[in-house]
């Protein structure tokens, strides 16, 4: 074929504007870099990381790690990451649960309770957050009874003003040898799902639905067999005691922590909702009916053909929600509670690393972002629908 | 090596393959249309017919072979594209009227803005080509409020707007009901009667009978047989033709 | 054949029978619906009975302008009203011009109006005589868009476009008009510093957002990846690191003789950079919902990529993006809310300074749920409104 004249070139026009794209680029972070570096120099700031290593010199109010004033100023934001990753983690379960039950319940044919579930959805989605956390922790958890006469729920569980407490495990010398066992349990799930696989690639018959309960038993069988077996046992219940003015042992929630878990589950499980009657809803009726004219009963064609569908309309939206509460938890800053987000801010304004922390902060922020997303698309792909 | 350009031949392509990724779609096409030629392809669906006729005006990019139209040869010369374009018009299976414009604006647009006419003289031009394709009285409505036919017959009239020499149909009646077929039909027998160089991919073996020159079979990318009307109905040389005839005409 | 005419059966239809159908249905639901009542009574039998005794609505009483517009100065209040009326006059004559799309946002401004001069006369204040009058002049602009629906047409559209440059400039003020002097965006505050960052917020990212989404559809990969790069950074962030690097990082990348933007600038500034990687995604979606055949008639006919985009796809797109944009409007004013935590005087710091009064001590319950009521409020209506009107325009349903 002909080559035509380069400046009519059409592959040519194009990797020139890419290249004029990239020039423009290139000189617009030069540009910004420059301004940079004469700012921080006439600050007298320079830019490094050294100041991770420095002593951080502030009490942080809660940690599941071990940390105190004389920690580095890396070890502190280590502390804020795990603050973040618990609620986070938590606040996902408990959100899960809270936005399927509504969801549902919005599709209920009880008058009064779809309304419950449209009021909630309706005034929750519709404030902002910060409102929301503030209203928590002001007007909720701080108007909880003094620890003297705590609200008792069922289960060992106290609410007072000055924090949740939860019974929890306590471990005996014996837990580090048992600990194993924790691995073995966790290794067969992996094992049932392959066990499963294998089964399906050799026979084309879906297995029985009940059999994905081997999930779930297998691995407490596994734990509950060797905790029998153990000549002492690894792990105590803790319960919250109430004694002279405090509750001693068990698992205390701060209020702050209490305070950002609740309504962060609550503001984010009004939008997965939402999504999960859109999902329910996203199955044509034709589906459903289809299903009961083939004799399978309500049930069996909800369990069978209309749930599977819904899943796969649900779950992206899903995790996005499941995102924004990651994120969300960042407004801790306003109730105190100490995530990333806030102690990051202490360290900046003590170091005056504004770029470094920033960068720090938002590559933390990034990398569970990604992280989430490679997960979704991983689901994605293996359960899309085939078309042509 | 470019070849002395028969000045008869207003399409010529040579050699013409194309692969989608790793599918090879076209292989080795070649086929010449005259001046004032109707030339009508069919064949069985994913025999390369649409992308074939697709490559002359560039919405499909050929990677082997030449086409040139009207002595300027296509490649990725934006020059040449351009030149290309203004002179093929062509309808599509789904019509693709703008759905945002009424049918008068539809048609105006690309005069306008491609030929630069001023606006009256495009919406002279376009009212008079509404007439000539029988639905002048619809100038202003939306095309979501035409039916099938007469949305085919604007999208005629639009391609018909730029004055171009040669016009390709992509299966232009296979999205209508049937009762609309013959509307459409009918417009591109009277175009044809003016003397339009015109490429048509469709089943419609009646419109092929009535004002084909030359009729071209396609299978699997390429040409099977080629030959006047006359020559395919009555004596199909191919085993692959009279199957495929067999198949079509039965209905 | 006579016709048969036969009552249905007592039970099965009418008050009694839906409350059999919808609520008793089962015993589980008749237990779940008792419940249910059970709950509402034990919650807001006290809530009512605090908001109407105890509760201290004073505090707002006392601070209301303050909360609407910060320490925006008093003589300048004008501008304000100003920038109201002209809002009146556009959704009347929209009202009158366009019928059926503008009017949930008509009945809105109307039935807005009348409650806001009520409250007024309550609490003694002349603002009811401006309301009342904002209400007026949207009656009449609504009079003459009925009356000159094809003039009104082009003024309207006109005025649309004109309108949020022009309230900014009319409430930043500038020093180069004399009867319009300059005001710090410092002194912005209240529900006015929210609107105009959501305002600012939204159209400011409009475009960006437009060419980020066609920068991540094109096929030249470094443009394409660059576009889905800043997508996902942006999108994998928070907002208050966003807003945080505004604050701090601005300042720094600015060259160094150039004045420091003020913290509303800077707050501008990283709300569009946020809000573009949302728009851009919205714009996509729009653009995806366009079938290939009309980039490809467009192409056939001859129009240049850039013709065929501004003529074609860009005017179906934008049109299919309507509900996402209102929707993208209205999460953007709940989202300014986190500008208190850099400092910003919007409705939430100013109802924590407030609190701070010693007079108003404890009263945060009043604070948040007047806080709360401002934003669910304005969050219902605007999404009413645009309801209405994608419901008129048929958007969505084709």
């Amino acid at each position: 074929m002909q080559i035509p004249a380069f400046w009519r070139n059409i592959r040519f026009l194009q990797a020139l504007g890419q290249l004029a794209f990239v020039l423009i680029l290139a000189l617009a972070a030069g540009f910004l870099y420059a301004n940079v570096s004469t700012n921080l120099a006439r600050q007298g700031l320079t830019v490094g990381y050294g100041f991770l290593n420095n002593p951080a010199s502030f009490d942080i109010g809660e940690s599941y790690i071990p940390y105190d004033a004389s920690d580095s100023y890396g070890r502190a934001l280590l502390v804020g990451l795990v603050n973040t990753l618990v609620v986070s983690i938590l606040g996902i379960i408990l959100t899960t649960i809270v936005g399927v039950i509504a969801g549902i319940a919005r599709l209920s044919s009880n008058w009064l309770i779809s309304r419950f579930a449209i009021a909630y959805v309706g005034v929750i989605r519709n404030t902002p957050l910060i409102i929301q956390l503030m209203f928590w922790y002001f007007g909720i958890i701080l108007q909880l009874p003094a620890v003297k006469e705590a609200v008792a729920l069922p289960g060992s569980i106290y609410l007072t003003r000055r924090g949740v407490y939860l019974p929890w495990f306590e471990t005996q010398p014996a837990f580090d040898s048992w600990k194993i066992f924790i691995w073995i349990a966790l290794a067969s799930i992996v094992l049932i799902w392959l066990i499963f696989r294998w089964n399906q690639s050799r026979s084309n018959l879906p297995i029985p639905f009940w059999w994905n309960l081997a999930y779930l038993l297998v691995p407490i069988l596994i734990l509950w067999i060797s905790l029998i077996l153990q000549p002492q046992p690894p792990l105590q219940e803790n319960i919250p005691i109430l004694t002279g003015l405090n509750f001693q042992g068990g698992l205390r929630w701060t209020p702050e922590f209490a305070a950002l878990l609740f309504g962060l589950v609550v503001y984010t499980g009004a939008f997965i909702a939402e999504i999960v009657r859109a999902g329910i809803q996203a199955v044509s009726r034709g589906q459903l009916e289809a299903a009961r004219s083939l004799g399978l009963s309500t049930g069996q064609a909800l369990r069978l053909i209309v749930f599977p569908q819904a899943l796969r309309v649900i779950i992206p939206p899903m995790t996005s929600q499941y995102l924004n509460l990651a994120k969300n938890s960042s407004l801790a800053i306003a109730i105190g509670y100490p995530d990333l987000f806030s102690i990051a801010g202490t360290v900046a304004n003590q170091t005056g690393a504004v770029v470094e922390v920033i960068l720090i902060m938002m590559l933390s922020y990034l990398s569970m972002s990604l992280f989430t997303s490679l997960l979704m698309n991983i689901y994605n792909s293996r359960v899309r629908l085939v078309e042509r | 090596m470019k070849e002395a350009d028969n000045s008869q031949d207003i399409i010529i392509s040579h050699d013409v393959h194309k692969w989608f990724d790793n599918f090879h779609v076209l292989k080795g096409i070649n086929l010449n249309v005259k001046r004032g030629e109707v030339v009508v392809i069919f064949g069985p669906s994913g025999s390369g017919k649409s992308t074939f006729i697709r490559c002359i005006n560039r919405l499909e990019e050929h990677q082997k072979g030449q086409i040139i139209v009207d002595g300027v040869e296509l490649t990725n010369d934006i020059r040449n594209i351009e030149a290309i374009r203004s002179e093929v018009g062509m309808v599509f299976q789904q019509f693709n009227l703008f759905p945002h414009l009424t049918v008068l604006q539809n048609v105006m647009l690309a005069p306008v803005w491609v030929r630069r006419s001023s606006k009256d003289q495009a919406g002279e031009t376009a009212m008079q080509l509404l007439r000539r394709v029988g639905i002048p009285e619809q100038a202003n409505k939306y095309p979501g409020q035409l039916s099938g036919g007469q949305q085919q017959r604007v999208a005629i009239a639009r391609a018909l707007a730029m004055q171009p020499k040669i016009m390709l149909f992509d299966e232009p009646t296979s999205a209508l009901d049937p009762e609309m077929i013959k509307e459409v039909l009918d417009v591109m027998v009277e175009l044809a009667k003016t003397g339009m160089t015109m490429l048509v991919v469709t089943h419609e073996m009646g419109f092929a009978r009535a004002v084909a020159s030359r009729m071209f079979f396609f299978d699997e990318g390429q040409i099977v047989e080629s030959g006047t009307p006359d020559e395919i109905f009555k004596s199909p040389k191919e085993d692959r033709t009279k199957l495929f005839l067999s198949q079509i005409l039965s209905h | 054949m006579t016709a048969i005419e036969m009552q249905p059966p007592r039970l099965s239809i009418g008050p009694l029978a839906w409350l059999r159908k919808n609520l008793f249905s089962t015993w589980y639901n008749a237990l779940l619906t008792f419940a249910g009542l059970a709950l509402i009574y034990s919650l807001l039998r006290p809530a009512i009975q605090w908001s109407l005794t105890e509760a201290r609505w004073g505090v707002i009483a006392a601070n209301l302008t303050l909360f609407m517009i910060g320490q925006y100065p008093r003589e300048e209040l004008w501008r304000i009203w100003l920038t109201i009326f002209m809002l009146s006059a556009l959704i009347g004559l929209s009202w009158g011009v366009w019928k059926d799309a503008a009017r949930g946002f008509a009945f809105i401004a109307l039935g807005s109006g009348l409650a806001f001069a009520v409250i007024g006369l309550l609490l003694n204040s002349d603002v009811w005589i401006n309301w009342l009058l904002a209400d007026a002049i949207l009656l009449v602009f609504y009079a003459a868009g009925r009356l000159l629906p094809s003039r009104g047409g082009s003024i309207a559209a006109i005025g649309w476009l004109l309108y949020f440059p022009l309230i900014f400039l009319l409430i930043a003020g500038t020093r180069f008009i004399s009867w319009l002097p300059a005001v710090q965006t410092s002194l912005w505050g209240g529900l006015l510093l929210t609107l105009m960052l959501t305002i600012v917020g939204n159209i400011g990212s409009l475009p960006l957002g437009i060419l980020l989404a066609l920068g991540r559809r094109s096929k030249l990969p470094i443009i394409k990846y660059f576009s889905i790069g800043y997508i996902e950074l942006i999108r994998g962030v928070p907002l208050v690191t966003i807003l945080f690097m505004a604050e701090l990082l601005l300042p720094l990348f600015l060259p160094a003789d150039m004045a420091r933007p003020d913290r509303v600038l800077r707050a501008m500034v990283g709300l569009i950079l946020f809000e573009a990687a949302y728009q851009a995604e919205n714009v996509r979606g729009g653009l995806q919902s366009i079938n290939r055949g009309q980039y490809e008639a467009g192409h056939a006919l001859g129009l240049s990529g850039a013709l065929t985009m501004s003529l074609i796809i860009l005017p179906q797109a934008l049109r299919a993006v309507i509900p996402a944009l209102f929707n993208s409007f209205v999460s953007l004013f709940k989202d300014t809310s986190l500008v208190a935590i850099i400092g910003l005087f919007d409705i939430l710091r100013i109802g924590r300074s407030v609190l701070a009064q010693s007079e108003w001590l404890g009263t945060h319950r009043e604070v948040f749920l007047f806080a709360f009521i401002i934003y669910w409020g304005f969050n219902l209506a605007f999404t009413y409104g645009s309801r209405r009107m994608e419901e008129a325009l048929g958007v969505g349903k084709r």
